[in-house]
C-alpha cells in the first residue's frame, strides 16, 4: 500500500494497539499532525510542554505494559523531551519518542529549529535513529518498537525529517517477528544456573527475596507471591520494585535503602541468601557496597548481563527474564522449615520504631490515612523529594503496578504528567493521586490544563512546606543547618491557582482532623482536584543511612 | 598569578572565586544533592546574587536573557541528573543564537561515575552537539583553569554556551586558589587588512543598489552600522537577531528580511546589486530559496566565524573580522564624497514601502498587531522587549520599534517557546530600573509559567503582555495555508486554558484583561506606569495571520500579502 | 594490563560515535581503535585495545554488546591471534646517514616510501612491540613525525574453538 511516511507511522502504531499519543505540534511535524487528524483510532493528547509529554507517555507505558509514545517537533520540541527520555532510560521504561526534524537537505546547516537530537540523546537512549531514507522508515519503526519493548526495556528515539513524513512509502503490515542481528535478549535462564539457585535456596536458613523494577516489567508478581506465601521466603523491594506484592502482609518488608524501612534494611543485613531479581543495586538502595548483605550469598537474576557484577559481587548470576527464571526456580524449591528466621522477621517488623518528628500536621500521617482509606482502589504518582520517600514508606502499596515514580534520575516534575498518563491509560476507571511537593509541582504545573481539558480523575495531593525540603534536610546534616536557596520566600496561592483552571476543585488541609473528611470529599467526585496540605518545613525523612555507611547503620531509628 | 596566601579552600569556594574574578554578579539556578557544597559556599558569599528559579530551564533562559541584554556572559547552576538535563533546551537556544553562557552542573562523586548512580547523567556528552565546549572536571587542581577557560571560550570569537560539569567530591576537595592570567585556548585569529577594506570600499563605490543586511553578530556595531548606512545612503534590512542594531525609526531602516519580512526588504534583496551582510548566517528563514537569494547581487559577508562563509550562501568577498572593528576599518578607508549616487534606488525602495506597507484591518476584536503598537505608545519606545515564539514574535518583530541594540530579546535559531518569560527576568536584572516588557502567546507562556513565581517573589517589575488568541497560532496559520484548514491540535477551547488573570493573581501579580479596542492604549499605559510586575492579557482575534509571508523554500520576492 | 577486543559492528554512520561515546561515558581508556569494512560490506570490524583490569574489560565487553549496532564482541587477548600495526615515521636524514638508516630498516623489514633532502618517511608493519622498537632505534637520528594506525587483529584458524 502506498501512503505517506506519517500515515505509515500511525498504521504501525495502530497495529501495536496504540490508543493515545502525547505531543505538541510544530513546523517539522506538521505532516504528522495532519495524518493524526485523519486517524480515527489514535487519540492525540496535547500536552502543554513536551517534557510533560515524555513523562506522561512513560507512565502510560508502564501502566499498559508496552511503550507509550510521545511526539516533539524539531529543535526545542526535541530538546524539551531530553529530561523525560533520560528519566525513562534510568528506570528502564519502554518509551517511543518521535521527533520531527528539518528537511533532510537542511540537516547540519543550523536551519531554523534544527537540533542534533540523535547526538544529544545518544547517552540516554537504548537506541536512536535518524531516518534519512524514506524507504527505511517502516523497518526502522518496527525495529524501534521491538527494541523499546523487549529485553531490558528503555527509550528509543526516531528522528524523522519533515520530507520523510511527506514522502510516499510502501507499507505492508509486518507479521513476522522482528529480528535484529546485534540484538538478542536472553529470556530463558541457564538450566545449570537455575539448578544451582534451587540448591542454594533449599539449603538457606535465612533467605530474602529482593525485588526490583524488573519484576514489574516482566509481570512476575504471581511468582513473587508464590515465593513468599508458599515457600515462606520474606521479601523486600527497591523503590522501583514497590507494587509487586501487598506490603500489608507479614513477610513483605517494603523498601530497602537510604530511606528504607528499618526492618527491610536489617533483613538485608542479616540474611544468609539474597535472591535479587530485576534490580541494578543502585547506590540509594545498597548503601556502602562493602557492607551490603555481607553475610549473604547473592543470586542475581537480571535480563541485562551488563548489570551482573556491575556494582555488587555476585555468587550466582542468572541472565534471563524475571518471570521465566523465577517460575523455573519455583519448580525446584522445597518448603523448608525456617521458623527462627520468620519469627525474627516478624519481630523486626512489629518493633518498627521509625522516628517521627511531631508537627502540627505530619505528611507521613496524611499518606498513611490515604493508604488506609483507598489503598486497593487508587493509583499513586509521585514527584521527587521528601514526599516521595514518605509515600514509599507510609502508603503500604497493595496493588500490582500501583506506584509511578522517578527512581534513578530523581526527576522533579515527573509526578503530575505521570498521573495524567496513568489516568488516561486506566481509562478513567481509577482515581490517580499525585503526591507532590511545592517545589516539584511547579516544574510541570502547566499540565493542569491538559488534565482539565480531558477531565481526568487526577487528585493532586500537594504537601506544601514552602521549601525544597529534601535538599534542606541534606543541608541540615551536611552543611550544619546552613539553609541555602531552599526556602521559597513566595509561593503561589495554590488553591487560587487551581481554581484558575476551569473545573478544577481546590481543597485545603491544615489540621489532622481534616484529613479524612477532605480526602473523602475529593474522592467522592471523579474530576480533577488539588488538595493543598499545609505542613511544616521541619520534617525529616527517617531513617537515614549516612553516606559510606551500611544499611544496618541507620540513624533516626531506635537502637535494638 | 593571583595567589591567596597559600590557604587551601574547597572546590565550591574556588568556583565562586573564579566567578568573582570574572565579575559575575548574578547567577540563576536551582539546588540539589550534587551541588550542596556549591550552595553552601554561596550561602557564605556576599558578592554574588543567586536567583532561585522554579525550574532549571527557567534558570538557563534567564541567564541567557541577562547575557543578551548586557553583552556579558550569563551563568546558570543546576544539580546533576534532571537538573542538568533540564538545562538542555536553554543551552541549545543559546548555541543557535551565539549567546555567551557558562553552565555549571553538579555531578555525582567520581567513584559513582558510569554506574547509573542516583541522579547521574552524562551531561557532558549530551550537550556536546549544542555547546562550544563541554567538560567534566577531573580534579580540584584544574578547576580554576578550566573555569577561566570556560569564560574565555564562551565570550570570545563567535560566542556561545559552555558547560562545566563538576563531580561533588571535587567541590569538597581543597586546593590553593590561583586564577591563571592566561589559559591554553587557541582563539581563531581574525582581522582583515586595510588593503582588503580598500577593495570593499571600491565595491561599495561601484555599486548602484546596495543593501546592508545585519544580524545578531552586529549587536555591538550599532554606531558603525549607522555611520556606514548614512554615508552610503544604503537601505538597511535585518534578520530577527539583528533587530535594534539600527533604530527601527531610522529612515534607512526598511524592516526585517525573510519569511515574515517587509515587502520593501524582500524586494530589495532580490533587486540589490550589492549585499553587505554583517554578522548573519543566512538561515533558511531569511533566505528562502537559496539559489535565487540576492541573485543579482555581489555578496560581501563580514563574520567572525569563518565556518559561516559559503555554508548556506556563497559570498563573493569574505571578511573574517569582528563586525565593529571591521566596519571601523572600512569607514576609515572610505572616501565620503563618492558614495552619494543612489537616488533612483532609494526612490524604488520608497515605492515598495508605499505599495507594500505592513497592514491589518482595525475592526472586530482587538488585532494582535494593534497590541504591539500600543506597547510602542505605552513604553514611549524605551522598553526592553522579550518575546516567546510564534505569531506574536513575528508581529513584535514587524511592529515593535526597537530604539537601539540589545533591546529586542528573542529566540531566533532554535525558536524556543517558553524562552521569553524567564529571559525577561535576566533582562530585568541586567537592566535594573529600565522598563522590561515580556510579550507572550497563550501557548508559549504555559511552557515556563512557573517562573511567574520567581518574578513575583523577587518583585521584578516586568510587564507581561499576553496576546491570547486561544490557539497555537503560527502552527494554525500553516495549517490554514498549507493543509486546507485542517486544524490538528492547535485550537484551545475555553475549558482548555486557565483563566490567566486569576492565575497571575494566584502568583501575587496584579493582572488585567483588555478586550475592548477603546481601552487598549489607556490600560496598557496605566499598567506600564505601575510598580512591580504586571500581567496584561489582551484578548485578540484568533483568525489573524502574519503577513507578508514567503512560503518555505520560495524566493524572497514571492511574498503572499494576505 | 592491555586487552584486545575484536568487535563486529554494523557498517553504518554513527556507529563509531556510539562506541566512542560509550567509552567516554563510562570512563574507559582506549589505547587504540581501528575500524574497517569486512568481507561482507554490511559489517565492519573494530579492533580496540583497552587498558584496565579484568573487571573493567568485562564491563566494556558487556556494555559494547548492549549497543544495538554491535553484533559480536570477542576478547582475543588470550586467544591465539595474529596482530599487526602499520607505522609511518618521518626521520631526519641526509646523504651522510641515509645508508645507515637503510641498513637499520632491513632488520625491521621496513622500507622507505618518501625521500627528501633532509628527511625520509619509512614504513613498517608488525606487532606493537616491533613498532615501539623501530621508533626507539630511529630516534637517535631525530624523528620529526610518527603516525600509527593502531592494532588490527584476527583470531587464528583454530583459535575460535576457545
Amino acid at each position: 500500500m502506498k501512503m505517506t511516511g506519517a500515515e505509515a507511522l500511525l498504521k504501525i502504531l495502530e497495529g501495536y494497539g496504540v490508543k493515545h499519543i502525547f505531543g505538541y505540534p510544530g513546523g517539522a511535524v506538521l505532516p504528522l499532525y495532519d495524518a493524526i487528524l485523519n486517524n480515527p483510532n489514535i487519540e492525540h493528547i496535547l500536552v502543554r510542554s513536551e517534557q510533560a509529554g515524555a513523562h506522561a507517555a512513560a507512565a502510560y507505558g508502564k501502566y499498559i505494559g508496552q511503550s507509550g509514545v510521545c511526539i516533539g517537533t524539531s529543535g526545542p520540541g526535541a530538546t524539551n523531551l531530553v529530561t523525560g527520555i533520560a528519566n525513562a532510560y534510568m528506570d528502564s521504561i519502554p518509551l517511543l519518542a518521535i521527533t520531527g526534524q528539518v528537511d533532510s537537505s537542511f540537516i547540519g546547516r543550523d536551519a531554523f529549529q534544527e537540533a542534533d537530537i540523535t547526538g544529544i540523546t545518544m547517552p540516554i537512549v537504548k537506541h536512536n535513529y535518524l531516518v534519512k531514507d524514506p524507504k527505511k522508515l517502516v523497518d526502522i519503526i518496527y525495529d524501534a518498537w521491538h527494541i523499546a519493548n523487549t529485553g531490558r526495556k528503555g527509550p528509543v528515539l526516531i528522528d524523522i525529517p519533515r520530507n520523510v513524513f511527506e514522502a510516499t512509502v510502501d507499507f505492508e503490515p509486518r507479521t513476522d517477528l522482528v529480528k535484529i542481528k546485534g540484538y538478542k535478549p536472553t529470556y530463558e535462564g541457564h538450566q545449570s544456573q537455575i539448578k544451582k539457585a534451587v540448591k542454594m535456596i533449599n539449603s538457606s536458613f535465612k533467605p530474602l527475596l529482593l525485588v526490583g523494577g524488573g519484576v514489574n516489567f516482566s509481570k512476575a508478581e504471581k511468582e513473587v507471591v508464590e515465593f513468599v506465601e508458599k515457600y515462606n521466603i520474606p521479601m523486600a523491594t527497591t523503590l522501583m520494585g514497590i507494587g509487586t506484592y501487598d506490603e500489608t502482609k507479614d513477610l513483605a518488608l517494603g523498601m530497602i535503602g537510604m530511606h528504607g524501612m528499618p526492618y527491610a534494611n536489617y533483613a538485608v543485613h542479616h540474611c544468609d541468601l539474597l535472591i535479587a531479581v530485576g534490580t541494578r543495586f543502585g547506590d540509594r538502595a545498597t548503601g556502602s557496597l562493602s557492607k551490603f548483605a555481607k553475610d549473604a550469598k547473592i543470586i542475581h537474576i537480571d535480563i541485562d548481563p551488563a548489570e551482573i557484577g556491575k556494582n555488587v559481587l555476585i555468587d550466582l548470576p542468572i541472565v534471563g527474564d524475571a518471570k521465566s527464571v523465577l517460575s523455573e526456580i519455583l519448580l525446584g524449591i522445597e518448603i523448608v522449615e525456617r521458623n527462627e528466621w520468620l519469627e525474627k522477621i516478624i519481630e523486626l517488623k512489629s518493633r518498627n520504631r521509625m522516628l517521627l518528628h511531631k508537627t502540627a500536621l505530619n505528611p507521613q500521617l496524611i499518606i498513611q490515612k490515604l493508604g488506609d482509606m483507598a489503598r486497593d482502589d487508587i493509583l499513586i504518582a509521585t514527584d521527587v523529594g521528601q514526599h516521595q520517600m514518605f509515600a514509599a514508606q507510609y502508603f503500604k502499596f497493595s496493588q500490582e503496578n500501583s506506584l509511578y515514580t522517578s527512581g534513578g534520575l530523581g526527576t522533579m516534575g515527573f509526578g503530575l504528567p505521570a498521573a495524567e498518563g496513568v489516568a488516561l491509560a486506566a481509562g478513567g476507571k481509577k482515581q490517580v493521586f499525585c503526591i507532590t511537593g511545592d517545589g516539584s509541582f511547579q516544574m510541570n504545573m502547566a499540565e493542569m490544563a491538559t488534565i482539565v481539558e480531558h477531565n481526568l480523575p487526577v487528585k493532586i495531593l500537594l504537601l506544601n512546606n514552602s521549601s525544597l525540603c529534601l535538599v534542606k534536610q541534606l543541608q541540615h546534616f551536611q552543611c550544619d543547618k546552613r539553609f541555602s536557596e531552599v526556602s521559597f520566600t513566595g509561593n503561589p496561592d495554590f488553591s487560587a491557582m487551581a481554581r484558575s483552571y476551569p473545573n478544577m476543585t481546590a481543597y485545603r488541609i491544615e489540621n489532622e482532623d481534616e484529613i479524612e473528611s477532605v480526602l473523602k470529599e475529593a474522592m467522592s467526585h471523579n474530576g480533577p482536584s488539588l488538595i493543598e496540605c499545609i505542613i511544616s518545613d521541619e520534617n525529616l525523612v527517617y531513617p537515614i543511612v549516612p553516606a559510606k555507611k551500611g544499611l544496618a547503620e541507620m540513624i533516626g531509628v531506635e537502637k535494638w | 598569578m593571583n595567589k591567596d596566601n597559600n590557604i587551601k579552600i574547597n572546590g565550591a569556594e574556588i568556583i565562586l572565586k573564579c566567578l568573582e574574578e570574572e565579575n559575575v554578579d548574578t547567577i540563576f539556578g536551582y539546588p540539589g544533592g550534587a551541588v550542596l557544597p556549591l550552595y553552601d559556599a554561596l550561602y557564605k558569599n556576599k558578592n554574588i546574587r543567586h536567583i532561585l528559579t522554579r525550574h532549571e530551564q527557567g534558570a538557563g533562559h534567564a541567564a541567557d536573557g541577562y547575557a543578551r541584554v548586557t553583552g556579558r556572559t550569563g551563568v546558570a547552576f543546576a544539580t546533576s541528573g534532571p537538573g542538568a538535563t533540564n538545562l538542555v533546551t536553554a543551552i541549545a537556544t543559546a548555541q543557535m543564537d551565539s549567546i555567551p553562557l557558562v553552565c555549571i552542573t553538579g555531578q555525582v562523586a567520581r567513584h559513582y561515575l558510569g554506574k547509573q548512580s542516583f541522579q547521574e547523567s552524562n551531561i557532558v556528552d549530551i550537550v556536546k552537539p549544542i555547546t562550544k565546549y563541554s567538560y567534566q572536571i577531573k580534579n580540584v587542581e584544574e578547576l580554576a583553569t578550566e573555569i577561566k577557560k570556560a569564560f574565555r571560550i564562551a565570550g570570545t570569537g563567535r560566542k556561545g554556551p559552555v558547560l562545566i560539569d563538576v563531580p561533588k567530591d571535587i567541590t569538597v576537595d581543597k586546593a590553593i586558589f590561583e586564577y591563571p592570567v592566561e589559559v591554553n585556548y587557541k582563539v581563531e585569529k581574525w582581522g582583515e587588512s586595510e588593503h582588503t577594506y580598500q577593495l570593499v570600499a571600491k565595491e561599495l563605490m561601484d555599486c548602484k543598489k546596495p543593501l546592508i543586511f545585519i544580524g545578531g553578530g552586529a549587536q555591538d556595531a550599532s554606531d558603525e552600522v549607522k555611520e556606514l548606512a548614512e554615508r552610503l545612503k544604503s537601505p538597511v534590512t535585518y534578520s530577527l537577531m539583528g533587530k535594534g542594531v539600527l533604530s527601527d525609526k531610522h529612515p534607512l531602516n526598511i524592516g526585517m528580511i525573510g519569511m515574515h519580512g517587509t515587502g520593501a526588504a524582500n524586494y530589495a534583496v532580490s533587486e540589490c546589486d550589492l549585499m553587505f551582510a554583517i554578522g548573519v548566517r543566512f538561515d533558511d528563514r531569511q533566505t528562502g530559496d537559496e539559489i535565487n537569494f540576492a541573485k543579482n547581487a555581489k555578496i560581501i559577508h563580514l563574520d567572525i566565524d569563518k565556518k559561516e562563509f559559503n555554508k548556506n550562501i556563497r559570498g563573493h568577498i569574505h571578511l573574517h573580522d569582528d563586525s565593529a572593528i571591521g566596519l571601523f576599518k572600512l569607514l576609515k578607508v572610505m572616501k565620503e564624497e563618492n558614495y552619494n549616487h543612489q537616488k533612483a534606488w532609494l526612490d524604488q525602495i520608497e515605492t515598495w514601502k508605499v505599495n507594500h506597507p505592513l497592514v491589518y484591518l482595525k475592526s472586530g476584536m482587538i488585532k494582535p498587531q494593534e497590541a504591539i503598537e500600543a506597547i510602542n505608545v505605552a513604553s514611549e519606545g524605551k522598553a526592553y522587549v522579550t518575546t516567546e515564539v510564534g505569531q506574536h514574535q513575528m508581529w513584535s518583530a514587524q511592529y515593535y520599534e526597537a530604539a537601539s541594540a540589545r533591546h529586542f530579546i528573542t529566540s531566533g535559531g532554535l525558536g524556543t517557546m517558553g524562552f521569553g518569560l524567564p529571559a525577561a527576568m535576566g533582562v530585568q536584572l541586567g537592566k535594573e530600573g529600565e522598563l522590561v516588557v515580556a510579550i507572550a502567546g497563550d501557548g508559549s507562556i504555559q511552557m515556563n509559567i512557573q517562573e511567574l513565581m520567581t518574578i513575583s517573589a523577587n518583585n521584578m517589575p516586568i510587564k507581561i503582555v499576553l496576546l491570547n488568541n486561544k490557539s497555537l497560532g503560527m502552527v494554525r496559520q500553516w495549517q490554514k495555508m498549507f493543509f486546507e484548514e485542517r486544524y490538528s491540535c492547535t485550537l484551545f477551547k475555553d475549558l482548555d486554558q486557565p483563566d490567566f488573570v486569576m492565575l497571575a493573581n494566584a502568583y501575587g501579580i496584579k493582572a488585567r484583561r483588555i478586550s475592548e479596542r477603546a481601552d487598549l492604549i489607556a490600560e496598557m499605559t496605566a499598567a506600564f506606569k505601575e510598580d512591580g510586575p504586571q500581567f496584561i492579557e489582551v484578548v485578540v482575534d484568533s483568525e489573524e495571520n502574519v503577513f507578508p509571508m514567503v512560503p518555505a523554500g520560495a524566493a524572497n520576492d514571492r511574498m503572499i500579502f494576505e | 594490563m592491555k586487552y584486545t577486543l575484536s568487535v563486529l559492528v554494523e557498517n553504518r554512520p554513527g556507529v563509531l560515535t556510539r562506541i566512542a561515546g560509550l567509552f567516554a561515558r563510562r570512563g574507559y581508556n582506549i589505547d587504540s581503535l581501528t575500524v574497517g569494512r569486512t568481507e561482507d560490506e554490511r559489517y565492519s570490524r573494530m579492533t580496540i585495545v583497552v587498558d584496565g583490569g579484568q573487571d573493567i574489560v568485562e564491563q566494556v565487553a558487556k556494555q559494547l554488546h548492549k549497543l544495538i549496532d554491535v553484533i559480536k564482541v570477542n576478547d582475543i587477548t588470550e586467544v591465539p591471534h595474529v596482530e599487526r600495526e602499520l607505522v609511518f615515521i618521518q626521520v631526519k636524514s641526509d646523504s651522510n646517514n641515509r645508508g645507515e638508516i637503510m641498513d637499520l630498516l632491513k632488520i625491521f623489514r621496513g622500507r622507505v616510501v618518501d625521500l627528501s633532502k633532509n628527511s625520509m618517511i619509512v614504513e613498517t608493519t608488525g606487532d606493537c612491540g616491533k613498532i615501539d622498537a623501530i621508533i626507539n632505534a630511529l630516534s637517535p637520528y631525530g624523528i620529526k613525525e610518527v603516525v600509527r594506525t593502531g592494532k588490527i587483529g584476527l583470531i587464528r584458524g583454530d583459535g575460535r574453538k576457545n
